[in-house]
C-alpha cells in the first residue's frame, strides 16, 4: 500500500468530493428547512415577547399615570368625592374584613372536601365522581353569576343576611372554593400510600393517620392553593356589584355594616370623568396589582420550595 | 373430645372481627363532617341552578322564549320594553372573537416556545411571569383597555374603514384586553399538554431527520391536540364570562353590529350594570337579569364540560 495517499492527486480529489457529497446528504439539512426553522423560532419568540410586553405595558402605563398619587395618602385617606382627598383607607379595611371571614370559611371547608374526596371517597363511586365533576364545573362558572347567587340566596331570602360584609364573604368563598379544593387534592394525592400504610400498620386510626401524617406533609401545597384563592378573591369586583357593594363609603366598615372593597372603590374611580380620578384609579390599580403579585409570587415560591420528592 | 372442643371454640377465642373493638364514634363524626363539606359543592351548584331557573321560568311566562332567543331588539328597561337577546349575545361573542384572534396565536406560540425551544433556565423565569399575568385582577385589564388600548386604536384606525372612527368604548379594545387576560390560560395548559407528550415520539422524529419546527408542528402539536383544544375552550368560557373588562371598555349600548370599533353591550355587562342590589325581587327587570344569566351559565357550562372531557382524554393517553 506504499505510495497510495488518498489526500493527493486524482484519488484525493475523488475522496474529497465524495466526502463532501456524503456530508451534505447526511448532516446538512436542506437550506429551505433551515430558513423555515429559523423563521418559525423567531415567530414563537415574538409571540412570547408580545405576551410579556403586554404585561410590561400594563404595569408601566399605570405606573406613569398614577405616579403622582403613589404615596401614603393613598392608603391613609378615606374615600372622598374630592379626588385630592380620596384614598383607599376604608376600602382596605373593608377588604380585610371580607377576607377574614373568607379565610375562616374557605380553609376548613376546602381542606375537608379535599380530604373527603381523596381519603374517604371511592374513586369509582358515582357520588364521588358527581362531586368531582361538580367542582370542576364550579371552577368555570362566571364570577358575576356567583354575585347573582349571593343576591338571590344570601342577601335575600332564604338566608336573608342583607348587604353586609358576611354576605360578600360567603359569596367570594363559594367562588374561590374550587381553587382550594383542587390544590389541596393535588397535595394530598402527592403523599405516597406507603406513609399511610405505615401509620395504619402501627395502629393509628384513619383520622389519626390523616391528621398526623397526610396533612402535615401536604401543608405547603394546601397553603399555595389558599394564597392563590385569596389573591383571586381580593381582586374580584364583578360578584360584589350585584350584592350592593358601597362604592362611596365615608364610614369605617365592620363585620355587620355595609361592605366595600378595594376593587369596587377603584372601579368607581375608573367611572368618574375627572382626570384626577383617572390618576387615582391608576395608582389604586397599581397598588392592587402589587399586592396580588406579591401574594402570587409567595405562593409560587412556596410551591417550588417545599415541593417534596419521596 | 378435647381436639373437637378446641376446633369448635378455637376461632371463638380469637376476636371475630378484625375491626377495632371500640366503636370509634369520633371517626364516624369526622367522616360525617367531611362528607357534609364535600356535599356543599353540590349544594352550591343546586343553589345556582335554582336561583337562575326559578326567576327565568317566571320570565318566560311573561316573554315568549322565541322572542327572547331570536329577537333583535334589546331594551328591557325602555318603554315599551323589548327582550330580544341577540344583540347582547352577539356583543359577547364578538368581544370573545377578537380576544381569541389575539390570544390563540400568542398563547400557542408561547406554549410551543416554552415546551420545545426554551431551555430549562428560560422556562424557569418565563413560566412564573406568565403565572403573574394570570393573577392580575380583571379590573386592571379593563382600565388598561380604556387608558391605553382605546387611544392606540383611535390613533391607528384608518378613518371610516369598517365602521370607524373608533369610539371610546369599542369591541376591539375590550377584545384585545380579554385576549391579554386569556393568554396565560392557553399558554400554560397547552404547555402542560405538550410537555406530557412522551420523549420517545420526539426522538423518533428527530432520528428520521426531522427539524425542530417539524417535530413541534407535525408530532408534538397533533399529539397534544386534545389538551390544546381544551385550553382554548376554557379560555373561551373565561372570555364569555368576563365582566369587568366589558363593563369598563366595551360600553353598554346594545347594538346589533359586527363592527369591531362600535360600542356594544355584552351579556355580563348587562347583568353588571342592571343588577345593582336595589332592584326589587320579582320585578320584570329582576327576572330578565336571571334569564340572561341562565343563558350565560348554559353557554359556559357547555364549554367547561367539553374541556373537562378533552383534558381527561389527553391524560388517559399519556399518563
Amino acid at each position: 500500500m506504499t505510495g497510495f495517499d488518498p489526500t493527493t492527486g486524482r484519488t484525493g480529489l475523488a475522496v474529497t468530493g465524495a466526502r463532501g457529497v456524503t456530508k451534505e446528504m447526511l448532516s446538512d439539512q436542506p437550506r429551505k428547512d433551515v430558513i423555515r426553522n429559523t423563521i418559525f423560532a423567531a415567530v414563537l419568540f415574538l409571540a412570547i415577547a408580545l405576551a410579556l410586553a403586554g404585561l410590561c405595558l400594563l404595569i408601566g402605563k399605570n405606573l406613569v399615570d398614577g405616579w403622582s398619587r403613589l404615596n401614603l395618602d393613598l392608603i391613609t385617606q378615606n374615600n372622598s368625592s374630592i379626588p385630592e382627598n380620596a384614598g383607599l383607607r376604608n376600602a382596605i379595611i373593608g377588604t380585610l374584613w371580607i377576607m377574614a371571614f373568607v379565610i375562616g370559611m374557605l380553609v376548613p371547608i376546602g381542606v375537608a372536601t379535599a380530604i373527603f374526596l381523596e381519603e374517604y371517597g371511592n374513586r369509582n363511586s358515582r357520588i364521588t365522581r358527581l362531586i368531582e365533576l361538580n367542582i370542576q364545573n364550579l371552577a368555570g362558572v362566571p364570577s358575576i353569576i356567583y354575585g347573582l347567587l349571593g343576591l338571590a340566596f344570601i342577601a335575600r331570602a332564604p338566608l336573608n343576611l342583607g348587604y353586609v360584609t358576611l354576605t360578600a364573604s360567603m359569596t367570594l368563598t363559594l367562588l374561590v372554593l374550587p381553587v382550594v379544593i383542587l390544590a389541596s387534592r393535588e397535595a394530598i394525592r402527592a403523599v405516597p400510600p406507603s406513609i399511610r400504610e405505615g401509620s395504619l400498620a402501627l395502629g393509628a386510626t384513619k383520622w389519626q393517620t390523616i391528621r398526623r401524617q397526610v396533612l402535615p406533609a401536604s401543608i405547603p401545597g394546601i397553603a399555595t392553593g389558599v394564597i392563590l384563592a385569596i389573591s383571586r378573591a381580593i381582586g374580584e369586583t364583578a360578584p360584589l356589584i350585584p350584592l350592593g357593594a358601597a362604592t362611596f363609603v365615608t364610614f369605617t366598615p365592620g363585620p355587620t355594616t355595609d361592605f366595600t372593597a378595594m376593587p369596587v372603590v377603584i372601579f368607581n374611580w375608573v367611572k368618574q370623568s375627572q382626570p384626577e380620578f383617572q390618576t387615582l384609579a391608576a395608582a389604586g390599580v397599581l397598588l392592587l396589582i402589587a399586592l396580588l403579585i406579591v401574594m402570587n409570587s409567595f405562593a409560587i415560591w412556596l410551591r417550588n420550595r417545599y415541593e417534596q420528592t419521596w | 373430645v378435647e381436639a373437637r372442643g378446641l376446633s369448635a371454640t378455637g376461632p371463638a377465642a380469637l376476636p371475630r372481627r378484625l375491626e377495632a373493638q371500640s366503636p370509634r364514634y369520633g371517626e364516624k363524626v369526622i367522616y360525617g363532617l367531611l362528607a357534609a363539606c364535600a356535599v356543599l359543592s353540590v349544594l352550591t351548584t343546586t343553589a345556582i341552578v335554582i336561583s337562575l331557573v326559578v326567576p327565568s321560568i317566571q320570565f318566560f311566562g311573561d316573554v315568549p322564549i322565541g322572542d327572547f332567543l331570536f329577537g333583535t331588539d334589546w331594551g328591557p328597561s325602555f318603554q315599551p320594553p323589548s327582550f330580544g337577546v341577540l344583540p347582547i349575545v352577539v356583543g359577547t361573542l364578538s368581544v370573545t372573537f377578537w380576544g381569541l384572534i389575539f390570544a390563540i396565536p400568542i398563547g400557542l406560540g408561547s406554549a410551543i416556545y416554552l415546551s420545545e425551544y426554551a431551555g430549562p433556565r428560560v422556562r424557569k423565569i418565563v413560566k412564573p411571569i406568565l403565572e403573574i399575568l394570570a393573577g392580575i385582577p380583571t379590573i386592571a385589564f379593563g382600565f388598561f383597555a380604556l387608558i391605553f388600548i382605546t387611544p392606540q386604536i383611535q390613533k391607528i384606525w384608518p378613518g371610516h374603514f369598517l365602521g370607524g372612527p373608533p369610539l371610546i368604548f369599542s369591541v376591539l379594545a375590550g377584545g384585545l384586553a380579554i385576549g391579554l387576560m386569556i393568554v396565560p390560560i392557553i399558554a400554560s395548559i397547552s404547555d402542560d399538554a405538550m410537555s406530557a407528550v412522551p420523549r420517545g415520539l420526539r426522538e423518533g422524529a428527530y432520528a428520521l431527520g426531522s427539524t425542530r419546527a417539524k417535530v413541534a408542528t407535525k408530532v408534538v402539536f397533533p399529539a397534544a391536540l386534545s389538551g390544546i383544544v381544551a385550553s382554548i375552550i376554557l379560555a373561551i368560557s373565561r372570555a364569555i364570562g368576563e365582566t369587568m373588562i366589558v363593563l369598563i371598555a366595551v360600553g353598554s349600548t346594545p347594538n346589533l353590529t359586527l363592527s369591531p370599533v362600535q360600542s356594544v353591550q355584552a351579556m355580563t355587562a348587562f347583568i353588571g350594570t342592571t343588577a345593582t342590589g336595589d332592584i326589587p325581587t320579582g320585578s320584570t327587570i329582576y327576572k330578565t337579569i336571571f334569564a340572561v344569566a341562565l343563558l350565560l351559565f348554559g353557554m359556559t357550562l357547555l364549554m367547561n364540560l367539553l374541556s373537562v372531557r378533552l383534558v381527561r382524554r389527553f391524560r388517559q393517553v399519556y399518563e
